[in-house]
């Protein structure tokens, strides 16, 4: 019997090559072959390849291909094409959307007109990307699960980059491009906005957010502490608990008095993950377009407390009553 | 084996961590902190500093030793020399003083040569003693006018010079970054001490410290919930950032000393501090007006790479602490740099 206190997976499974069910009429041949590999087989199956790419998966590595190499490009100019300034200065450089005086109209390329293009490959690769899960589970006779979940996270690319831009009137409203930039937009979309923390959709965001971890965590945890008694067997215990699945469900009850099925914790994780993309993409939205201050909304609805005042706070705004 | 093998997987993976460990912490400042709390508890309204850090920084802000202040007797500078301008209703003793301080403060390596006709000490030809001029005024216009910024402590040539003739710290508009041509700039994103090494745009000065009214508002959060027609764009906001980053980086202080961070516009929930910064930038403004008015004498040497004067922004005299030369009391040996001739 396999021993699951590890960090690492301890049990390789090694079979002769895998190739997977024969594909039926349109499907392009899957490509690459297959090999195992030791190390590959710590972090998941020892078995890579044969891959399909297909239509959607080639077009999406191009799409995505052009939208990093107009990215990188536009870094790289950035700083004169000196090689040693680009690596040094990399976390820091981007590719920055349009000045808000072009609006949604279509800028110079470079005055933001490469964002709009790199913004236009990128979503195209992911579009893509998304069709490809799609359909590569439909053709393994699979439910689509993981694409809609992908879609979800799709939802909150497309609010930070398209949708809420585009109601707002302007590019210039989306995300740069680039490894500080972008967090340090976040930084000032929080600020200019009054505090995103005060967002009741951003506090649902992390709710589901830090609730995925927690119950990854326990999941992981449980199934691989009564793995002993046969608790890998999930599936096969939905309907047909064994010891496994009892203990595990006793375990709970001893000490949070609930307890999730082997069906319900997959639903419940599921849901967690797309949750915090739908309700943060949901928030984004809201920020600017119908909301303009999220600390003053919150006042307004009762949400954000009032504390005393203390020696020495307590400013008085230079500017009041004169015209700001 | 079987136990060798797990051994090896614990060693390994101990290792990996502890690497990953140290490459962590090698950012990060040696423990422990101070933390004075400032605001209700529970806000998060807190100084954080490093007393191993703030060593270094209190050995660097020492004020110099005074000489004696000198009795307001005897004959008048504007009366026994030539050309006093600003100073002539000190006694000969009390200018001969300042002028000795000055020197002490802005050329001590130079001496008087460096503003003065060693021949003719009246002779308005070296272009440095004209700025002096303005300068001097521009002193005791700060320590007469401007005390809702540095309150009655004041400044003096040092609070600046700190012996040399040019501050340390100053800036001029920066074209940033070598780039193609044909890209238009984006102002922002490179690694700059300007704004605390941040990606955020690096030379915020130019729009709000500069010689400008608010044509450029620093304040880009909405005051009303719900949106009113308030066209802020979140590239406005990361300029208002940049420049925040330079007051937080110079005055050696967070976020917390000025705002209280839930809601970073509320003026009610802002401790004094955030009164006096108000009062700085306007202040900082005015000085570099003053800086402009003699640029046409200054030598490239005192310009920056687009030809605008070297100006004055927080770092200049703040120098890593909330109060330059942390609080000293120079002015009071000094009352003509408050436009008093003294007792």
């Amino acid at each position: 019997m396999a021993e699951y206190q590890n960090i690492f997976t301890s049990v390789q499974v090694r079979t002769p090559g895998e190739p997977g069910i024969s594909l039926g009429r349109g499907n392009i041949h899957r490509v690459g072959g297959i090999r195992f590999s030791y190390w590959a087989g710590k972090l998941g199956d020892a078995q890579i390849g044969p891959i399909y790419l297909g239509f959607t998966g080639i077009l999406s590595l191009i799409c995505g291909f052009v939208a990093i190499e107009i990215i990188g490009l536009n870094m790289w100019a950035s700083v004169n094409w000196d090689p040693i300034e680009f690596v040094r200065m990399l976390p820091w450089l981007a590719l920055e959307p349009p000045p808000p005086q072009y609006g949604l109209s279509i800028p110079p390329l470079h005055d933001g007109g490469w964002w709009l293009l790199a913004g236009f490959f990128l979503t195209a690769s992911i579009l893509l990307w998304w069709v490809r899960t799609y359909n590569r589970a439909k053709a393994l006779g699979m439910g689509s699960h993981l694409a809609w979940a992908f879609a979800a996270a799709i939802w909150l690319y497309l609010v930070l980059g398209l949708i809420r831009p585009v109601l707002m009137g302007s590019w210039a409203e989306a995300v740069p491009f680039g490894i500080f930039p972008h967090l340090d937009w976040t930084a000032a979309f929080s600020i200019r906005y009054g505090n995103l923390f005060y967002n009741p959709f951003h506090m649902l965001s992390i709710a589901f957010l830090y609730g995925s971890t927690l119950l990854f965590a326990m999941h992981g945890a449980t199934v691989l502490a009564v793995s002993r008694y046969g608790g890998d067997r999930e599936i096969d215990q939905i309907v047909d608990r064994g010891t496994a699945s009892e203990r595990a469900a006793l375990f709970w009850r001893w000490t949070m008095g609930f307890n999730a099925t082997m069906e319900s914790i997959h639903r419940w994780a599921w849901w967690f993950a797309v949750l915090t993309v739908i309700t943060g993409g949901i928030g984004i939205l809201l920020t600017g377009t119908v909301v303009d201050n999220w600390y003053l909304w919150a006042v307004k609805h009762g949400v954000a407390p009032a504390y005393p005042v203390v020696e020495g706070v307590g400013a008085v705004d230079p500017e009041a009553g004169a015209s700001q | 084996m079987k136990s060798d093998k797990i051994k090896f997987l614990y060693c390994f993976n101990s290792l990996a961590f502890l690497t990953l460990a140290a490459i962590l912490l090698v950012g990060c400042e040696m423990p422990p902190m101070d933390t004075a709390q400032q605001g209700y508890r529970g806000t998060g309204m807190e100084t954080v500093t490093n007393p191993t850090i703030m060593e270094k920084i209190i050995a660097a802000n020492q004020a110099p030793p005074s000489t004696p202040p000198l009795p307001a007797t005897g004959p008048k500078a504007g009366a026994v020399y030539q050309n006093v301008q600003v100073l002539g209703d000190l006694s000969v003793a009390q200018f001969t003083r300042l002028m000795a301080s000055m020197t002490q403060w802005i050329s001590p390596e130079q001496g008087c040569g460096y503003c003065h006709n060693l021949q003719n000490l009246a002779s308005d030809e070296v272009y440095t003693k004209v700025v002096a001029r303005s300068m001097l005024l521009m002193t005791i216009d700060t320590n007469q006018n401007w005390q809702d910024h540095v309150g009655d402590t004041g400044v003096t040539c040092y609070t600046c010079h700190r012996g040399k003739n040019i501050p340390e710290y100053v800036w001029a508009t920066d074209p940033g970054p070598k780039h193609v041509a044909r890209l238009t700039p984006a102002m922002q994103n490179t690694a700059a001490e300007s704004v605390a090494y941040s990606s955020l745009p690096f030379d915020p000065f130019t729009p709000y410290l500069d010689d400008v009214d608010d044509s450029y508002p620093i304040r880009v959060i909405s005051d009303t919930a719900l949106p009113t027609g308030s066209r802020k764009s979140i590239k406005e906001a990361e300029w208002t950032y940049g420049l925040m980053m330079h007051m937080s980086d110079s005055l050696g202080v967070n976020c917390t000393y000025c705002h209280n961070s839930r809601a970073f516009a509320e003026w009610e929930q802002s401790p004094y501090a955030r009164q006096n910064a108000w009062h700085a930038i306007r202040h900082v403004r005015k000085m570099n007006k003053t800086i402009w008015d003699v640029a046409d004498i200054l030598p490239d040497s005192r310009k920056g790479p687009l030809g605008d004067p070297l100006k004055i922004y927080c770092m200049t005299c703040h120098q890593g602490v909330n109060k330059p030369l942390l609080g000293a009391r120079m002015l009071e040996n000094y009352p003509s740099l408050a436009g008093k001739t003294g007792e």
